[in-house]
């Protein structure tokens, strides 16, 4: 490119060259010469101190003719030259002191793009050496020196000319990937000025005296363009240093723009220039750094009206496309599409957009529950924005929004969504109808929820963090000024206190009641009317037959004890007792009711395992029952496979007896007197400690057999048996889907308890068949269960007998796995998925052993 | 359960104290007398042991069949036993000019004044009552001979005060149509120990309590004390303090300052909802309540500090009372139960 330059500028000297202009071109042409041949120091200090008086001349409005036709045809050539001098030999010859004068001047004071280019067109080119060395100096020099505004400066200016647009697209490419340069060439010579991390808020803040110079020229009347910043702005932003360059230029920013409408016109016209391709990354950052929806309003203008990009990222791409942004940064992007006016059409248009989602069912089970709680946050926020009557006149599309929502929402099996449904419908609600239609759901409130709500208030402005603003002396003022008012508030308040201390105090020695000794109050209790049964049999008499509350609750704590303690007796009522608790009712609002009945149907099969289990898992599938009696019985068979799956403890507790040690022979060391002596003492201390129990630190564990696994079978084939029997009372596979997900992790627990059985491969092989079915069902709460199920069979059978059972079945496990893993809407899915797979991995290198 | 529990001992609780030593809390006294015989649930009882000193001091009972009993303390014994009201319950009775009147409050909306002068047992009047709810009457003696008697009036949270023995209304006192306070439970007619005027406590179904000026027929203060009905209240004028129970567990003290406003004091949490009675001894040292849980609390009146909680009756209490003994360590309590028997203590005697 400079070759073109020079031949052009050859062309023109041809053509019409006036004396002065000569005159340089003589001198510059004379002192080319001299300095690539030259090796006379005086000759050369000569040379460079003539060339730089072109350079510098006086520095008036109307440079000399001689400095401009030097400045435009010879100085890039100049300095190339003079890059290409920096030898060690060539630089003894300056002398010491005067070397940054004579050298260094070239560059920092001509035109900075010719400079900058040179420099690191000559930083690229050279390997390390000297020449590459100096010029780096000279590189930090130059950014250090502010060049680097000069340089963005004068480009704007320029911007019009059309023989600049490739100039730029270098310089631009230069600019944003200096750091990149640098490094890839410096390697471990780098300095720190052009690391990422210093260059760009540099950079930031050369954008910032660029634009302060141009908006002292729009004030003195000239025109201005901030093509070239919008474009360095948006191509580094697009590099990913959105948010180095802009945590300097917002603040700075916010702060100008407070009250001059000129500022606020050169941010917006900041923003509208960046080429549409980059519009994104730079939007985010001012939405992500800006203080509050009024500074963003003020930083951005009408943009999201004029520009079609920006539109889409802020109404559409941010909100239903992406859902990284933190709530108070989403608050400060919904208020400033609220802002205004113009903009207020706008945000019922994105509400709709967000409800249409928010009560769409597909969205809802294919996207994750981080994206839904990003969506509700929006709806709730965007409500709390809009005005009364935008939302009345909206009455119509935002309540069916709502019922489908919610219609959707509550039938999700997972709590959290379906809160989260409420949550939203409730402030829709609170909202849409006035006065007593309002939703009113029951749920317990997390922080989650809690969070949410809370943001259906409309943030105050005073709440945004204040940025660094000029009035901070006022306002500190001010704080100190509250705390004087404080300070001086304050005595008398502790001198209340104190009086009031001192009154109480008074009071009390005169009016204690301390002089009456009190009886003991611990007979005080809560009062019980009725006694709990004794035997079990009256238990489920009462259970079966008393209407009185208490005696109920008495005798359904009672029960499970009583099973426990006499399991003879009831083995022989062990299926009516089942019966009987798997009827009751929570009638009268018992509390832990579900706990105590759980409890005592968990001790009764566990006491008579077969025949409950056997009525327990016909039951399942029996019609008249309730969801909640199917879900119970589950649960049930669960927590009974796994208490029997562990030793039995109350047994072991009986049948322990302390082991004793054995005391050491006293034949050792005999005839050692000191020996003798310290074991009389030894003697003596033992006699004197007491001891609740000798023995062994810890006793070896007592072997005692599985429980679970000769009944296994019982608790886990009649449950995989008959889900799709015509006569069962439902389609499993086809609508309840949260049954269906209960049974799938029932019986995976099942199986995994079964770890050691002998019938566990057997159990494996029919879990594996049975889910096979219902891999990809839509719902997420099933599909974790099935992937449960794998991994508890992958965990709970042998491997090898695994392997040379099913290894087809395997196989397919696992390309399904992987595709879960990667493709599948639910977090949970895809972590459990990824276990299983870790699970098979492992497998196959124990596989590797087994060969070997 | 009675044999069980050994209730005959007619032992004092100092024996026991004396026996467990002073490191461990004492156990709680046994009754010092136990009388049975009321044939129903006690509903009422007042003392009559001071008007002369020579007199057995005797205890009236009201029974839910009906019958007034007039116990002889020294005896034990019931030495009359009156029929009123037409074996409807006895609401409330009170004595009238010592031992030789009484009036009692029934069931059937009638309050009947008695004759028991020189062994007589008659009727003299019978005052027709517009309410036929459970609320107690209050007596309070303005004169010799002569009283002024509060009773809740003909519609709901209306509180009419009679004057006997003309057993003319002097006043109704109507609370504001929209208060929504619902029937009065409990009333306490006082006067306060300055003032002349007479003022009123009542307690409404709502757990509100509103201070009224009866001469100005004027509510002077409103306090929402209770979120159940208030069952019961005693107010003790020296302090300008009462006390109210409701049929929750919370039991509140509440005070009365100098512009005549209720503000609640202290409130105390109790293991066992429900008080059916409180009464604050005349020394204003401690205080008693009838727990629906079968138990009678004592309560130190400064502090609300609980003090003691009597197990002996198995069936809600009723009510409970001091008796007015001139000597301190005579001094009794009474409660009426449920399992119509009629509990006596002496507790917190010691000077």
């Amino acid at each position: 490119m400079g070759a073109r330059y020079r031949s052009a500028a050859v062309l023109r000297i041809f053509t019409a060259m006036e004396p002065e202009i000569l005159e340089v071109h003589c001198l510059i042409k004379q002192a080319i010469s001299t300095l690539s041949s030259s090796r006379d120091r005086a000759e050369i200090i000569r040379t460079l101190q003539s060339v730089k008086q072109n350079l510098r001349g006086p520095e008036t409005a109307n440079p000399s003719p001689q400095k401009k036709e030097f400045l435009k045809t010879y100085y890039s050539h100049f300095l190339q030259v003079l890059t290409n001098n920096l030898s060690v030999d060539w630089l003894q010859l300056l002398p010491v002191n005067q070397e940054k004068e004579l050298l260094d001047d070239f560059f920092l004071n001509g035109p900075p793009h010719e400079a900058f280019l040179v420099l690191l067109d000559t930083i690229t080119a050279t390997r390390p050496s000297l020449r590459q060395e100096r010029c780096v100096a000279i590189l930090e020099q130059f950014l250090q020196e502010d060049r680097m505004a000069q340089l963005i400066e004068e480009i704007c200016l320029e911007y019009t000319s059309p023989h600049m647009s490739s100039l730029q697209e270098t310089l631009l490419n230069k600019i944003s990937a200096l750091p990149d340069h640098m490094a890839n060439k410096l390697e471990k010579d780098n300095r720190a000025i052009f690391y990422p991390e210093n260059y760009y808020p540099l950079l930031g803040q050369e954008m910032v005296l660029v634009l302060e110079r141009i908006y002292e020229q729009l004030k003195g009347g000239m025109d201005s363009s901030l093509f070239f910043v919008s474009q360095l702005l948006g191509k580094v932003c697009m590099q990913g240093h959105t948010d180095a360059v802009l945590h300097v230029l917002v603040p700075r920013l916010t702060i100008l723009t407070q009250s001059d409408c000129i500022w606020q016109r050169i941010s917006w016209r900041l923003v509208e220039n960046v080429p549409e391709r980059w519009m994104e990354n730079v939007v985010s950052g001012f939405v992500r750094l800006s203080a509050g929806p009024n500074v963003l309003s003020r930083l951005l203008g009408n943009i999201v009206l004029k520009n079609k990009k920006a539109n889409f990222v802020l109404t559409h791409k941010f909100l239903l496309l992406q859902y990284q942004l933190k709530t108070s940064v989403l608050q400060n992007l919904l208020g400033y599409l609220a802002g205004e006016k113009s903009r207020g059409c706008l945000l019922i248009e994105v509400l709709k957009k967000l409800l249409e989602t928010w009560s769409n069912s597909s969205a809802l089970r294919h996207t994750p529950i981080e994206q839904q709680l990003y969506i509700s946050k929006a709806i709730v926020i965007i409500l709390a924005e809009l005005s009364d009557s935008e939302i009345q006149e909206h009455k119509r599309e935002l309540l069916s929004g709502m019922m489908a929502g919610v219609e959707c929402h509550l039938d999700s099996n997972i709590a959290r969504v379906r809160q989260l449904g409420m949550a939203v419908a409730e402030c829709l609600s609170a909202r849409v109808n006035s006065g007593d239609h309002r939703l009113k759901f029951e749920y317990a409130e997390d922080d989650e929820l809690r969070e949410l709500k809370s943001l259906s208030n409309p943030r105050h402005l005073s709440s945004w963090e204040a940025p660094p603003q000029q009035h901070k002396d006022e306002s500190s003022q001010l704080e100190s000024g509250q705390s004087l008012a404080e300070t001086s508030l304050n005595p008398v308040e502790s001198r209340q206190n104190s009086q009031e201390v001192q009154d109480s105090e008074s009071a009390s020695e005169l009016d204690s009641d301390d002089e009456l000794i009190p009886y003991d109050l611990s007979i005080d209790t809560e009062l019980q009317r009725n006694r709990a049964p004794v035997y079990i049999s009256d238990s489920v008499e009462v259970l079966m037959t008393s209407a009185d509350p208490e005696q109920i609750e008495i005798t359904l704590k009672a029960v499970e004890n009583l099973i426990r303690k006499n399991p003879t007796a009831s083995r022989e009522i062990s299926v009516q007792l089942t019966k009987v608790l798997l009827h009751l009712e929570d009638k009268f609002n018992i509390s832990g009711f579900t706990g105590l009945r759980q409890g005592g149907l968990v001790a009764i099969t566990v006491t008579d395992t077969i025949p409950v289990t056997q009525y327990l898992t016909t039951e399942f599938y029996a019609v008249n029952y309730s969801l909640t009696q199917r879900l119970d019985i589950l649960d049930v068979l669960a927590l009974a496979a796994q208490e029997l799956s562990q030793p039995d403890s109350s047994q072991r507790a009986t049948n322990e007896s302390p082991s004793i040690q054995l005391l050491k022979s006293e034949t050792s060391g005999a005839y050692n007197p000191s020996q003798q002596w310290k074991k009389i003492i030894e003697k003596r201390i033992e006699n004197k400690t007491q001891r609740f129990t000798r023995g062994a630190s810890r006793p070896e564990p007592e072997a005692v057999p599985n429980r679970l696994s000769p009944v296994a079978g019982y608790f886990f084939f009649p449950l995989i048996r008959n889900y799709d029997r015509p006569q069962t009372p439902f389609d499993f596979l086809a609508e309840e889907s949260l049954i269906m997900g209960r049974l799938i992790h029932t019986l995976a627990i099942i199986m995994y308890f079964s770890v050691n059985a002998l019938v566990a491969i057997h159990m494996g092989k029919a879990l594996l068949d049975f889910i096979w079915a219902v891999r990809y069902h839509t719902d997420a709460y099933v599909r974790q269960g099935t992937l449960f199920a794998v991994s508890s069979v992958l965990l709970s059978v042998p491997n090898n007998i695994l392997l040379t059972e099913v290894p087809d079945e395997l196989l397919e496990i696992r390309c399904w796995l992987a595709d879960v893993a990667e493709n599948d809407a639910d977090e949970g899915c895809r972590r459990s998925a990824l276990q299983s797979l870790l699970l098979m991995e492992n497998f196959k290198k124990k596989l590797g052993v087994f060969t070997e | 359960m009675l044999e069980e529990r050994g209730v005959w001992v007619w032992g004092d609780a100092e024996g026991a104290r004396n026996f467990c030593g002073n490191s461990m809390a004492i156990p709680p006294p046994d009754p010092k007398f136990v009388l049975r015989g009321t044939g129903a649930s006690v509903n009422t009882l007042h003392f009559c042991c001071s008007d002369q000193e020579d007199w057995n001091p005797i205890l009236f009972s009201g029974s839910a069949n009906g019958q007034i009993h007039i116990w002889n303390l020294k005896t034990h014994r019931a030495d009359k036993v009156l029929e009123s009201h037409n074996k409807q319950s006895v609401l409330w009775i009170h004595t009238l000019q010592g031992r030789n009147g009484l009036i009692s409050q029934g069931r059937d909306a009638a309050v009947s004044t008695w004759d028991l002068s020189e062994g007589r047992t008659a009727v003299i009047d019978s005052i027709p009552l517009d309410s036929y709810g459970f609320c107690q009457c209050s007596l309070m003696q303005e004169g010799v001979g002569h009283y002024l008697l509060a009773s809740p009036g003909s519609t709901s949270s209306e509180v009419k005060i009679l004057d006997l023995p003309k057993k003319t209304p002097v006043w109704v006192l109507k609370p504001p149509a929209d208060a929504k306070l619902g029937m009065p439970m409990c009333l306490k007619l006082w006067q306060p120990p300055s003032g002349s005027r007479p003022l009123l406590l009542v307690g409404y179904e709502n757990g509100s309590l509103t201070l009224w000026d009866l001469s100005e027929k004027k509510m002077l203060s409103h306090l929402a004390c209770h979120n159940e009905p208030i069952m019961c209240l005693d107010f003790d004028p020296e302090r300008a303090k009462g006390i109210s129970g409701s049929s929750e567990k919370l039991l509140s003290s509440w005070g009365l300052d100098n512009q005549q406003n209720l503000k609640l004091q202290n409130t105390l949490t109790l293991v066992n909802a429900g008080i059916a009675d409180t009464c604050i001894r005349q020394d204003k040292k401690i205080l008693a309540t009838a727990g629906w849980d079968h138990r009678i609390r004592i309560f130190g009146w400064k502090k609300l500090k609980p003090l003691a909680v009597l197990q002996y009756h198995i069936a809600s209490v009723h009510c409970v009372t001091f008796s007015d003994h001139v000597v301190p360590s005579e001094r009794l309590m009474a409660a009426g139960s449920k399992d119509q028997r009629i509990s006596l203590w002496s507790v917190y005697n010691k000077p």
